[in-house]
C-alpha cells in the first residue's frame, strides 16, 4: 500500500483554500474512494456529491489534476501521483461548498427545449412501429448521464458566461435526441438559432473529449443541428421560397 | 428558536425515482398542487442503476405470453407470500405503463417487426423484459423526468425529510432540510406519497447508492404505519467482487439473459447441480437445450442460470463455502463463451451489454468479451416494506401512501428481475391517482408547532455533541459490517440474536454522533441523521428474520434450511408500540380468489 497526497479545494462559496490530506491507496481504487477515505478519517464535513459510484448517475463530476472527470470512474493507476493530486469543483458553475457546485442552471436550460411531441400512433392499439436502425442514432444521445462535464468545459459557458443565451452541449444532445426521434413532430430549429445560441458553438469539440459516455457530441448532435439551422435560415433557395410563400398565421 | 420556511401542497411526493416521478405526474394531472422532494439532484435516483429491463406481458417477443402467466411467475417467484391482488394488478397494468413510456419519448430496443423488443430474465417463463441495452433504468428515469418537468409540479432537489408530521391520526406534513445551506423546511400536505426506495446501505456489500438508507421505511414506521415482510432481502447473485473499491456494484442479470453462464473454479456449470422441484419442468437439463432457449427456440427450456435470484445466490455461496470459488471469493460469470456459438460474438456482447463492457473495462480492467467476470452476491433490494392497500397504495395511516421499493407486498419472499421497474410505474401511477383523490376530499391539516421544534432540536443534536461525540461514518461502517456478518445472506439463530444486542449498542453510539463546522452541504451531519433510519430498518430486518424459522425466498436460515408449509400462511408485520419499542407479529394471508388460484395451478403443470 502506498500513500498519496491529495490537495483538495475546501471552502464555502468562493471563500476557501487548498488543503492537503494523505490517503492510503489500495488496488483498484478510484478518486472517489480517496475522497471518501478523507471524509471518514480527516474531514467528515468534506462536501462531495455522488450517488451510484458506477459511472451511471453522473453526480460526481470534478476537476482532477485539472481534467474534468467523474471521480468514480477515475482509477488511481491512471493519474499522475508523483505530485499531490488536485481535486477541485467544476469551474463553470457557482461553488456551494468544497467539491459541490450549483448546477441548477442546467435544469432551467432543459426546460426551454420543446418537449417530445409524438406523431399519431401507427397501430389501432395505440402503439408505434420503429426499426432498430432508426432508434440506434437516438440511443447514442440517450446514453447521456447528465454529468454536465460537457457544459463545464464549453468555453461559451466556462469563459464567456453565456448561460442566458446558450443552452450548451448537453442540451444540444437533448435537442438532437428529440429532433432525430423517429416519432417526434415538433420543430426546434428556430429556438436553436434565436434563443438557444447554437451559433456560439465553434465546434472545438472540447465537449466530445470530456464526455464519459463517449457520445460524439459535436459530430453527431451539434453539427447536424447547425445544418438544420443553416437549411432553414441561410439557404438562399429556401429564403427565396419563404419570401414568396404566404406566411402561416402561426409564424406571424 | 425554530426557523424554517413553510410550503403547502395537496400532495407531497417524497422520492424522485421511477415511482415518485410517476406518482407526481399522475397527481399533477388531476389538477392538485404537487411537490416532489428529491434526496439528490433530479434524475440521479437509484432507478438509473436498473439495467436489465421492465417486465410486462406484451407478447411482442413471444405471443404465448399474457398477464396470467406473468402473475403466476410473480407468485411462484415470491413463494406465495405476495399480496396476490397487487400481483394481479401489476401483471395486468404493466403493458400499458410500458407503452405510456414510449408515448412520452422512451426509445426501447425493437423487434424485427418494429415493436418493443423483450428479453429473457430469471423466473419469467417467456421473453418479457422491455429494455434498452443494459441501461433501461436510465431510459425510464430520463423519460419520466423530461416529461415530468412540464407537468407543473414543483421540484425540491437535495432536500432530505427528517420526520413526518401528523394531525391526530392522519398525515399532516413532512419536516425536511435542504442540503446546500442546511436550512429547514416544513411541508404541509393533505396526502404524502413515500417513494424512497431501498435499504441496501444497512449492509457493507450492496449495489445501492448512498441514498438507500431506508428513509421511507423508517419514516412510515415512526409515523405508525405497518411494515411487512422485512426479513426478505434480495441478495442479487451477481455483484462485482474485485477490486475492493467496486465490491457490490451490480452486474446485470441481462448477462445471463444473453447467454452468460456461471462456472466454479473447476470450470463446472454448477447451476445444473441443484434445480428446485418447482422449476424442474421448465428448466433445461443440458447445455445444448439451454443455449437453444437463449436464441429463442420456443421448444427449449430455460438454462438454470435463469432460475430465481434467491436460488442462484445461494448456489454461489455454496460453491464459495465448499472451496470452489474464484480467487477473490466469488464465482465466474462467462459471457465470452457465446463466441463459440455466434460468429460476431464480441460485437453482440458490446451491443447488448454496453455498460457492463464499459464497467468491467474501466473499473476492473477486464475485457468481458475475452475473460470471465468474478461475481458474488450483493445486497440489492428489499421485498419488505410499508404495508399498503392493494388498490390505492395507502398505508394504515390516513393520507400516507407508498409506492415502489419502499412499499411491500408485490414481491412476497423474492422479487423477479424486471418486476421492479414495472412495479415503480404501475404502483407509482396508482399512488398518485389515489393520493390526489384523497387530498381532494381533505382540508389542510394543522401542524403541531411544538412537535416541529422537537424534531428540529433532534436534527441539530449532532452539532451540540461536538468534539466529545463519535464519528458518524465509523458508526455507520460498524453497523454495515455487523449486519453483513450477522443478518446477511445466510442467517442463524445465534447470529441474529447477536445482531439484536449489537443494535442496542449501536443505538447508544448513534445518539452521540457528532457533526462540526457549518450546516452547508455537510455530509458528516447528514450521515449522523441517516443513522436513525438505518438502525430502525436494521432492527425491523433482524426482528422479522429471527422468528421466521424456515428458509424461503430471500431469507435463508442455516438452522432451518428447508421451506416449511406452515410458515407459508402468514406474513411478518412490524409496528411501533406506544412506548416506542418495536412489535413483531404474524398476519394471516387472506384467501386467494379462486380464479387466481386456478391460474397458479394451471401454470404449475
Amino acid at each position: 500500500m502506498t500513500t498519496t497526497t491529495f490537495r483538495i479545494w475546501r471552502g464555502t462559496g468562493n471563500e476557501g483554500s487548498w488543503e492537503e490530506y494523505p490517503v492510503e491507496i489500495s488496488e483498484g481504487m478510484v478518486v472517489l474512494d480517496a475522497i471518501h477515505a478523507i471524509q471518514a478519517k480527516h474531514a467528515s464535513d468534506l462536501a462531495v456529491r455522488w450517488n451510484c459510484k458506477a459511472g451511471k448517475c453522473g453526480s460526481c463530476s470534478a476537476e482532477i489534476n485539472g481534467n474534468p472527470r467523474l471521480m468514480c470512474m477515475t482509477r488511481m493507476e491512471t493519474i499522475d501521483t508523483s505530485q499531490p493530486v488536485t481535486v477541485e469543483p467544476l469551474r463553470a458553475f457557482p461553488r456551494v461548498r468544497d467539491l459541490v457546485t450549483d448546477v441548477s442552471v442546467n435544469f432551467r436550460m432543459k426546460k426551454s427545449v420543446t418537449p417530445f411531441t409524438p406523431r399519431k400512433p401507427d397501430a389501432a392499439d395505440g402503439t408505434w412501429r420503429m426499426k432498430q436502425e432508426d432508434v440506434d442514432r437516438v440511443q447514442e444521445f440517450r446514453k447521456c448521464i447528465e454529468c454536465f462535464l460537457c457544459q463545464n468545459v464549453c468555453h461559451v459557458l466556462r469563459d464567456h458566461h453565456k448561460q442566458d443565451e446558450f443552452i450548451g452541449p448537453r442540451h444540444f444532445v437533448y435537442t438532437a435526441a428529440l429532433e432525430m426521434h423517429p416519432l417526434d413532430t415538433a420543430d426546434r430549429v428556430s429556438d436553436l438559432k434565436k434563443t438557444q445560441g447554437i451559433g456560439y458553438c465553434n465546434i472545438t469539440k472540447c465537449c466530445t473529449v470530456a464526455c464519459p459516455e463517449h457520445i460524439k457530441i459535436t459530430d453527431n448532435a451539434i453539427i447536424p443541428l447547425k445544418e438544420r439551422v443553416v437549411d432553414e435560415f441561410y439557404d438562399p433557395l429556401t429564403k427565396l421560397f419563404r419570401i414568396f410563400k404566404p406566411r402561416k398565421k402561426t409564424e406571424a | 428558536m425554530s426557523s424554517y420556511q413553510t410550503h403547502e401542497f395537496d400532495v407531497l411526493v417524497i422520492g424522485a425515482g421511477g415511482a415518485g416521478l410517476r406518482a407526481a405526474i399522475e397527481a399533477s394531472s388531476t389538477g392538485q398542487s404537487v411537490g416532489l422532494i428529491c434526496k439528490s439532484l433530479l434524475g440521479k435516483a437509484h432507478t438509473v442503476m436498473a439495467e436489465g429491463g421492465m417486465a410486462a406481458a406484451m407478447g411482442n417477443s413471444d405471443d404465448r405470453d399474457d398477464w396470467s402467466t406473468h402473475f403466476a411467475d410473480t407468485m411462484r417467484g415470491g413463494q406465495y407470500l405476495n399480496d396476490w391482488r397487487m400481483a394481479e394488478l401489476h401483471a395486468k397494468e404493466a403493458p400499458a405503463r410500458v407503452r405510456e413510456l414510449e408515448a412520452w419519448g422512451a426509445v426501447f430496443d425493437r423487434t424485427q417487426d418494429g415493436k418493443i423488443n423483450q428479453r429473457n430474465f430469471g423466473g419469467h417463463k417467456y421473453r418479457r423484459l422491455a429494455h434498452v441495452g443494459d441501461r433501461t433504468g436510465l431510459e425510464m428515469i430520463r423519460t419520466l423526468q423530461d416529461h415530468g418537468i412540464h407537468q407543473g409540479f414543483e421540484v425540491f432537489m437535495e432536500y432530505t425529510v427528517v420526520e413526518l408530521l401528523k394531525d391526530g391520526d392522519r398525515i399532516a406534513g413532512a419536516f425536511a432540510y435542504e442540503r446546500n445551506h442546511g436550512r429547514f423546511h416544513l411541508f404541509k400536505a393533505k396526502a404524502i406519497i413515500l417513494a424512497t426506495g431501498g435499504v441496501g446501505r444497512c449492509y457493507k456489500i450492496t449495489s445501492n447508492s448512498w441514498e438507500g438508507t431506508g428513509d421511507g421505511h423508517a419514516l412510515a414506521y415512526r409515523a405508525g404505519a405497518m411494515m411487512r415482510d422485512m426479513e426478505f432481502l434480495q441478495f442479487h447473485p451477481t455483484g462485482m467482487v474485485w477490486p475492493p473499491s467496486v465490491r457490490g456494484i451490480l452486474v446485470t442479470e441481462g448477462v445471463r439473459g444473453e447467454g452468460g453462464i456461471l462456472q466454479n473454479s473447476e470450470g463446472r456449470r454448477f447451476m445444473f447441480d441443484d434445480i428446485p422441484d418447482a422449476y424442474t419442468h421448465q428448466t433445461a437439463d443440458n447445455e445444448e437445450e439451454g443455449w437453444r432457449y437463449i436464441i429463442g427456440d420456443k421448444e427449449a427450456r430455460r438454462p438454470p442460470e435463469l432460475l430465481t435470484r434467491d436460488h442462484v445466490a445461494r448456489c454461489i455461496v455454496r460453491e464459495v463455502r465448499e472451496g470452489r470459488g474464484s480467487p477473490h471469493g466469488g464465482v465466474f460469470l462467462n459471457i465470452h463463451w457465446i463466441k463459440e456459438q455466434l460468429k460476431d460474438g464480441s460485437e453482440h456482447i458490446k451491443k447488448k451489454l454496453p455498460s457492463m463492457y464499459h464497467q468491467f473495462m474501466e473499473l476492473g480492467g477486464v475485457d468481458i468479451t475475452k475473460e470471465s467476470m468474478e461475481v458474488g452476491p450483493t445486497t440489492h433490494y428489499v421485498m419488505g416494506g410499508i404495508q399498503v392497500d392493494s388498490e390505492t397504495q395507502m398505508s394504515i395511516v390516513p393520507g400516507l401512501f407508498a409506492a415502489g421499493e419502499c412499499a411491500g407486498g408485490l414481491h412476497g419472499a423474492n422479487r423477479l428481475g424486471g418486476n421492479s421497474l414495472s412495479d415503480l410505474v404501475v404502483f407509482g401511477k396508482r399512488a398518485g391517482e389515489y393520493a390526489a383523490k384523497h387530498a381532494a376530499e381533505q382540508s389542510m391539516p394543522t401542524i403541531d408547532a411544538g412537535r416541529v421544534e422537537e424534531i428540529e432540536r433532534h436534527a441539530l443534536r449532532p452539532f451540540e455533541t461536538g468534539g466529545d461525540g463519535e464519528n458518524p461514518f465509523e458508526i455507520q461502517h460498524d453497523l454495515q459490517d455487523m449486519m453483513q456478518e450477522r443478518a446477511g445472506i445466510v442467517r442463524t439463530e445465534e447470529n441474529l440474536s447477536f445482531a439484536l444486542d449489537a443494535l442496542t449498542g449501536l443505538r447508544e453510539r448513534a445518539a452521540r454522533a457528532r457533526a462540526y463546522d457549518n450546516r452547508d452541504y455537510n455530509p458528516g451531519w447528514h450521515t449522523a441523521l441517516d443513522l436513525d433510519n438505518l438502525l430502525d430498518v436494521s432492527e425491523m430486518i433482524v426482528r422479522s428474520a429471527i422468528e421466521r424459522r424456515e428458509s424461503r425466498g430471500g431469507h435463508f436460515h442455516d438452522d432451518y434450511p428447508q421451506k416449511c408449509e406452515k410458515h407459508g400462511t402468514w406474513n411478518t408485520v412490524v409496528r411501533m408500540k406506544a412506548d416506542g419499542s418495536m412489535e413483531r407479529s404474524e398476519q394471516q394471508i387472506p384467501a386467494i380468489r379462486e380464479d387466481l388460484q386456478a391460474i397458479i395451478e394451471e401454470n404449475q403443470k
